[in-house]
């Protein structure tokens, strides 16, 4: 009996803070926009959300082409299918890893920043202040963190893919000596716009809704202390990671099985 | 920092992401980027093309010397022909008697074009230029076979090809001689 009750408060649990991360993200979406008073608070957090990021994306992504090079071609060269490596790289970078790892690594370093400042100001009272002064905060602090984020994340997959296709390229012509023209020509035969490109920033979308949203909530309903803040980030973290491969394996299986 | 400080940095960023959009749209996905340096066209009717793809390498001894630059088929023969676009340091090098073969690099490797090239006589090179004919020199192969070679030049087209190896009809082949025995 007490095994159930458990089970029971726990699945409550989860679906109340599952109602009330989905009545905070209505709560600013849905709220009236006003472009003049909005449009500053959304800019400053694309700085701080999308160009503070853009180190960290570009490095890596020019890291993980000359890697994906550099393994790709020891095993295609034992079967002299080297040209093959464009192919390789910028598919498995347009489809999987850009969109994937872009939405891991900015879960790192931008959305614990989120929660941390969002905890912040939860456990600081600030936001209560803010209603007191008849502000929404959801209008005021969630609402442009939120369409930051949502803006930000699939152009940092653009970059992040288009830097790594540029390392592998590195690696592969400059370095390895596979031919550029076939490296360019095989690359442009196997990779369709639709199918890869647009299917490849639907997920970076997607991943970008997931973690925004995650990195807001965990924020927005911590535990308003020091403990409760380093415990949302940490959450924040995992959760969204987590979340991330989930949906990653689900929408590959919708968009790529068949 | 002050706004407007601010805002040139995202705008730098959202010009970034719209020009990774540009590349991978226009480089990574669809065709349509120009080689560099000039280039002389060649064409050559083939056969069978097996898997050759535009943009693959032309080769003369394994050294790139140029780009397959189009592929379409013949309108009355029916037949592919591939248009080749080569440094424009070989025009007029080359005799109208050079051969151009299908090749594979390697067992699964990409299919590419190579060149046997013949090497025009002087008389030829000359006249291709667009110079005086001066000398007769070099052109003792001629004489030998009675024909006068024109060396290759821009929009030229090669009849001496030799298609790509299909696996299945070198197999068919094999199959039918082996039954005539």
């Amino acid at each position: 009996m007490d095994f159930l009750q458990v089970l029971g408060h726990k699945a409550l649990s989860r679906f109340a803070s599952l109602g009330r991360a989905t009545h905070m993200l209505l709560g600013a979406l849905l709220s009236m926009p006003n472009f003049r008073k909005g449009t500053p608070l959304l800019i400053k957090q694309l700085y701080m959300v999308g160009y503070q990021s853009l180190l960290i994306i570009m490095v890596s992504g020019l890291f993980i082409g000359m890697v994906l090079a550099l393994q790709g071609y020891t095993v295609l060269v034992g079967y002299g299918a080297e040209d093959s490596l464009g192919p390789l790289v910028a598919l498995s970078l347009l489809r999987e890893l850009g969109p994937v790892v872009t939405a891991l690594l900015f879960a790192g370093r931008a959305g614990s920043a989120l929660t941390a400042e969002i905890g912040l100001m939860k456990a600081t009272e600030q936001l209560s202040s803010l209603e007191m002064m008849a502000i929404d905060p959801l209008k005021r602090v969630v609402s442009p963190r939120f369409w930051a984020g949502f803006i930000s994340m699939p152009l940092l997959a653009l970059i992040f893919s288009a830097v790594a296709i540029i390392g592998a390229h590195l690696v592969g012509v400059d370095w390895l000596g596979v031919d550029s023209g076939s490296f360019w020509s095989i690359m442009q035969s196997q990779v369709s716009f639709q199918q890869d490109i647009l299917n490849g920033m639907i997920k970076s979308f997607v991943f970008a809704l997931i973690v925004t949203w995650i990195a807001l909530y965990k924020g927005y309903d911590c535990v308003p202390t020091s403990e409760g803040i380093s415990k949302a980030t940490t959450e924040t973290v995992v959760h969204s990671s987590l979340a991330v491969l989930g949906f990653d394996f689900l929408l590959t299986a919708v968009m790529f099985s068949s | 920092m002050n706004t407007r400080k601010i805002e040139i940095l995202v705008g730098l960023f959202v010009a970034l992401g719209v020009a990774a959009f540009a590349i991978l749209a226009l480089k990574v996905a669809n065709s349509g980027i120009s080689g560099n340096g000039d280039t002389y066209t060649l064409s050559a009717k083939f056969e069978n093309i097996g898997s050759l793809k535009t943009r693959a390498p032309i080769k003369v001894g394994g050294v790139v010397i140029g780009r397959v630059e189009s592929i379409y088929i013949h309108p009355q023969e029916f037949l592919p022909v591939v248009n080749m676009s080569i440094d424009a340091s070989y025009e007029c090098q080359f005799s109208d008697t050079t051969s151009v073969s299908i090749l594979t690099s390697g067992i699964l490797g990409e299919q590419y074009l190579g060149l046997s090239p013949v090497i025009a006589a002087e008389s030829a090179k000359q006249s291709c230029l667009g110079n005086e004919v001066t000398s007769n020199a070099g052109s003792e192969l001629d004489d030998l076979f009675g024909v006068e070679s024109v060396a290759l030049k821009n929009g030229d087209m090669l009849t001496d090809t030799k298609s790509a190896l299909v696996l299945e009809e070198l197999i068919g082949q094999f199959l039918f001689n082996q039954g005539g025995e």
